[in-house]
């Protein structure tokens, strides 16, 4: 602010001053914009570039085998079938699990604990959740479901990615509930409605472009989800839609390809990861063109 | 008010008896679920501390509070520390924030003052989009793009230029593998830039344009505006939002694993090999038998972690409320 001040002053006592405090004001400001075009320039040519080499890379090694033949030896033209089919089950049932209680909990949030220290604690607690390393739920789900179990499975897999899931489903839950009108619930409630029929009835389906928004991002950052299927699924060559059994999935794939030394299976690594990474950025386009259209 | 909503209410009440009793039992059995689920998250929370807590307790018992710092880790002696993977942690991490936070700051800048308006929502957007990118492909770009580039021009250029240089010159030293601790917190900061520009757009665009214009109309230049209206009243969401990117930037895995170069030691270089918490447990996870020490040592890691990043996401949740209130 004294910057601002002190012109205003300096001019009719010497116009000399004046012009110079202008001039390096003026220079501050074109050398901050400057820096912040360059910072974006840059941002953005190394965002491209991972664009550009996932889609260069990607395409040159797709084709049709990739998702007609499942993994196979280096050298022998295998493809991603087995790995693509089991993230897709793994996925859809985390989502199947994990939207219902996250939708459970936010709507408690929401509906039930406003202003509660217990739904404080709750939504602080699902705050964490969020945005706590994945690697760690991997590990919670090992020690939980797969020491005891006596070995890896799919449903292992499953219920990390459920727990992913939840508290993306949980903030978008309260978020859209939140935005509905209170005169909408009381014009509910006096009616002589339950409040559960309220809430089912008039605020889920109010506010439901918005979930099926939230759930979609959560799909979205589900299905690239590597590091807690380490330790739960586990991966598998071969061809299983067995859930008791360890399951191949795409990331890991992708994971223990790119990391061999055989030239056919990075390729193949290519091409998983820029199936997965269209699959990610449409899902995230097809939640804003939802949101967007219906808001 | 009153008068118009006892007449209405008033009759159905005794007449619809039957129904009201039927609702009463779904009232009572909808809050009990959506409690529980509340209730379930804590657990959940509760479940994963004690299970990383309970599977590191022999490693914790054996080595004691020295685990934190010994820099030892060797699987045939069975003698573990965490010493390294932490400081890689923190290392990288810091680094990354370092990298990251200037450019995000300067791309938020250009996109709320800067661009013109047709620019500002697919930019906006496109940086929004590469935030949901997962981090293997992060991973994978490093190792394939980055890592060779670094060894070949960028880490040469900077040991032939800085590597001699009195003071800082033993960070630039040591031969180029491309992999290593600056790498790994370069890609890391690539991959939590969109996500804290984007953090930090959405607060800048949280102030009152009459502050700004206020300013404006006081003479002041977009920079001051910026620096002296936009920043003070933002600054404390910014730092929860560079937290939050920190929070990341901490747990990573996919993206470290594959450019860290892997290797158990303190290295004064920056180009040197190291690891973090998180790539160790993801590449020796698979040598590690069910009951063995190791396993518990690693799951002692992985509390280790969670106790520090709960702390840092606890901090921008902190700072960050009165953005989420708002």
């Amino acid at each position: 602010m004294s910057a601002t001040t002190q012109p205003s002053l300096a001019p009719a006592k010497n116009l000399a001053v004046a012009a110079r405090l202008g001039s390096s004001r003026r220079r501050s400001d074109v050398i901050a914009r400057f820096l912040s075009l360059l910072a974006t320039a840059i941002g953005l040519v190394f965002l491209t570039s991972i664009l550009v080499t996932l889609f260069y890379k990607g395409f040159n090694a797709m084709n049709l085998s990739v998702f007609t033949e499942v993994t196979r030896p280096p050298g022998s033209n295998g493809g991603l079938l087995n790995a693509i089919v089991g993230s897709l089950i793994q996925v859809a049932l985390g989502t199947a699990i994990g939207t219902p209680i996250g939708m459970l909990v936010g709507t408690y949030l929401a509906e039930y604990a406003r202003g509660s220290t217990f739904g404080g604690i709750v939504r602080f607690v699902s705050d964490i959740l969020l945005s706590a390393p994945s690697i760690l739920i991997g590990l919670f789900v090992y020690s939980l479901l797969v020491l005891p179990f006596g070995g890896f499975s799919g449903w292992a897999g499953v219920a990390a990615l459920a727990i992913i899931i939840i508290p993306i489903v949980v903030r978008t839950t309260e978020d859209m509930l939140s935005l509905i009108p209170n005169t909408l619930r009381e014009a509910v409630i006096g009616l002589g409605s339950p409040k559960w029929k309220m809430i089912v009835l008039v605020c889920w389906r109010s506010a439901i472009s918005g979930i099926i928004t939230g759930v979609l991002l959560g799909i979205a950052r589900i299905a690239g989800e590597t590091a807690p299927l380490l330790f739960t699924s586990l991966g598998n060559n071969a061809w299983s839609t067995d859930l008791t059994q360890p399951m191949p999935s795409l990331p890991i794939t992708i994971y223990s390809y790119a990391g061999s030394p055989f030239q056919d299976w990075i390729e193949l690594a290519w091409a998983g990861a820029l199936v997965i990474t269209l699959a990610v950025l449409g899902l995230n386009i097809a939640a804003r063109s939802l949101f967007s259209g219906k808001k | 008010m009153s008068q118009a909503v006892a007449t209405p209410l008033g009759a159905p009440m005794g007449a619809k008896s039957a129904p009201a009793r039927r609702a009463n039992i779904g009232d009572p059995i909808f809050a009990l679920a959506c409690r529980a689920a509340g209730a379930g998250v804590l657990l959940l929370l509760g479940g994963i501390i004690i299970s990383l807590f309970l599977g590191g307790l022999p490693a914790f018992q054996k080595f004691g509070i020295e685990f934190l710092w010994s820099t030892e880790w060797d699987p045939v002696t069975e003698v573990f520390g965490a010493g390294v993977s932490i400081y890689g942690t923190v290392v990288t991490a810091i680094m990354a924030i370092l990298l990251a936070v200037p450019v995000a700051f300067g791309v938020a800048f250009t996109l709320t003052e800067l661009a013109p308006n047709w620019l500002r929502r697919p930019v906006g957007t496109a940086v929004e989009l590469l935030a949901a990118v997962p981090s293997i492909i992060y991973g994978m770009w490093g190792f394939f793009l980055i890592a060779p580039l670094m060894s070949q021009y960028v880490q040469p250029a900077l040991i032939d230029s800085l590597g001699e240089m009195p003071g800082i010159g033993f960070l630039f030293q040591g031969p180029p593998f491309g992999t290593g601790i600056f790498t790994a917190a370069l890609i890391l900061a690539i991959m939590i830039l969109p996500f804290i520009a984007a953090t930090m757009r959405d607060v800048f665009e949280q102030v009152p344009p009459v502050f700004k214009e206020s300013a404006y109309g006081l003479g002041c230049t977009t920079w001051e505006v910026m620096k002296g209206v936009v920043l003070p009243y933002t600054r404390v969401s910014v730092a929860g939002g560079v937290m939050l990117g920190l929070g990341r930037a901490l747990g990573e895995t996919m993206a470290v694993t594959f450019v860290i170069g892997n290797a158990n030691r303190i290295t004064t270089t920056l180009f040197g090999p190291g690891n973090t918490i998180a790539s160790v447990v993801a590449l020796e996870f698979g040598e590690s038998e069910a009951g063995s020490l190791k396993l518990s040592a690693l799951l002692a890691l992985g509390f280790i972690l969670f106790v520090i990043s709960f702390i840092v996401l606890a901090a921008s949740r902190y700072l960050l409320r009165s953005r989420l209130k708002g």
